[in-house]
């Protein structure tokens, strides 16, 4: 299940990310201020929704390799890994979503 | 014309040992071995029985890449005149040349690598179309001798020594396209998870050195999608 959410949460980064660098680049064309932005994210829901996902997504993307890294670098195998990954992601999520509200309101 | 041979000695510690070997024409790997042992150390111990590449046990690590040394010409791997021998890397080395390959095959057997048909012998033979789908997928995967080199090549089995293997994996692959086979569920449950197909990082190595051209790599991609769909439709 593990395998299938990674696979799953990649391809959704995939696309964020690729949404990301693109409207970076076309939104910085004419030189952009942090007035700008927010000008453009506050009360905006359908950036709260894309940078909700993608940030989730991160969430679950990246214990997961983290899991096999920890495993297989410093042969961190035990429950105690998960624990410590658990937090981890829940506290990628907080801070993720943390932004993401911060450019919203 | 001479060639520089080390080769080691020794178990899990040990150190190399050099020998000079007369060069022929077409001499492979396992002859120079052969030679040291019958002309220059007769304490030299290392593993072979068919010398024509049918039988799989003559696999060694030859200038760091594993090969089966009787398929091996000396002129093909031998750079500036210069061998270096060892034993399989991932295994344990019980003498010189010779690993137990005990894991190995126990390895096989958790992955559930026994056939366990439905039929008795008063039943008709199971009729399987050479062209059919299932069975072109593992045209070549059945082909495996079990010489131990795409484990030795895998650098998931140096950092997870519970990694099943390209080996072991292979074979669940082959019976997962067996049609015949009746115990595919639990083989999927024994080849899932941290130990299973989903440790492989598709390096490819496997695929690389193998000698018989099998593709470890793309049955072990085949099962995660087999234990993914299993998983999905909740029969694992």
């Amino acid at each position: 299940m593990l395998w299938i959410l990674q696979r799953a949460s990649a391809a959704v980064l995939a696309l964020c990310v690729v949404v990301h660098l693109a409207t970076m680049i076309y939104a910085v064309q004419g030189g952009l201020s942090a007035a700008e932005i927010l000008g453009r994210t506050r009360g905006n829901y359908g950036w709260l929704a894309f940078y909700s996902t993608f940030v989730l997504a991160c969430a679950v993307h990246v214990p997961i390799g983290l899991r096999a890294v920890l495993a297989e670098w410093v042969a961190w195998r035990s429950g105690s890994r998960d624990i410590a990954l658990a937090v981890f992601a829940a506290l990628l999520a907080a801070m993720g979503m943390r932004a993401v509200v911060g450019v919203f309101l | 014309m001479t060639l520089q041979v080390r080769v080691w000695r020794g178990g899990t510690s040990g150190e190399f040992q050099s020998f000079e070997v007369p060069r022929y024409p077409s001499q492979t790997v396992l002859d120079v071995v052969t030679h040291i042992q019958r002309a220059l150390d007769s304490t030299l111990a290392y593993r072979f029985a068919c010398r024509v590449g049918m039988c799989g046990s003559c696999a060694m690590t030859v200038n760091g890449v594993a090969r089966w040394t009787c398929r091996t010409h000396v002129d093909k791997v031998a750079t500036d005149g210069a061998l270096e021998i060892a034993p399989l890397r991932n295994l344990p080395v019980i003498r010189d040349l010779v690993t137990d390959m005990s894991q190995f095959f126990d390895k096989w057997a958790q992955a559930r690598g026994q056939f366990a048909g439905g039929t008795t012998r008063n039943d008709d033979f199971a009729k399987v179309e050479p062209q059919s789908a299932q069975r072109e997928q593992i045209d070549a995967a059945i082909e495996c001798i079990g010489c131990g080199v795409c484990y030795a090549s895998c650098d998931v089995v140096a950092w997870n020594p519970d990694y099943l293997g390209p080996a072991a994996l292979n074979r669940a692959w082959t019976l997962v396209n067996d049609v015949r086979d009746t115990t595919n569920a639990q083989r999927l449950r024994a080849i899932a998870g941290d130990a299973g197909c989903h440790a492989c990082h598709t390096h490819v190595s496997c695929t690389e050195r193998c000698p018989k051209q099998i593709s470890p790599t793309a049955g072990i991609a085949g099962l995660k999608r087999a234990v993914a769909k299993a998983a999905l439709r909740g029969e694992l």
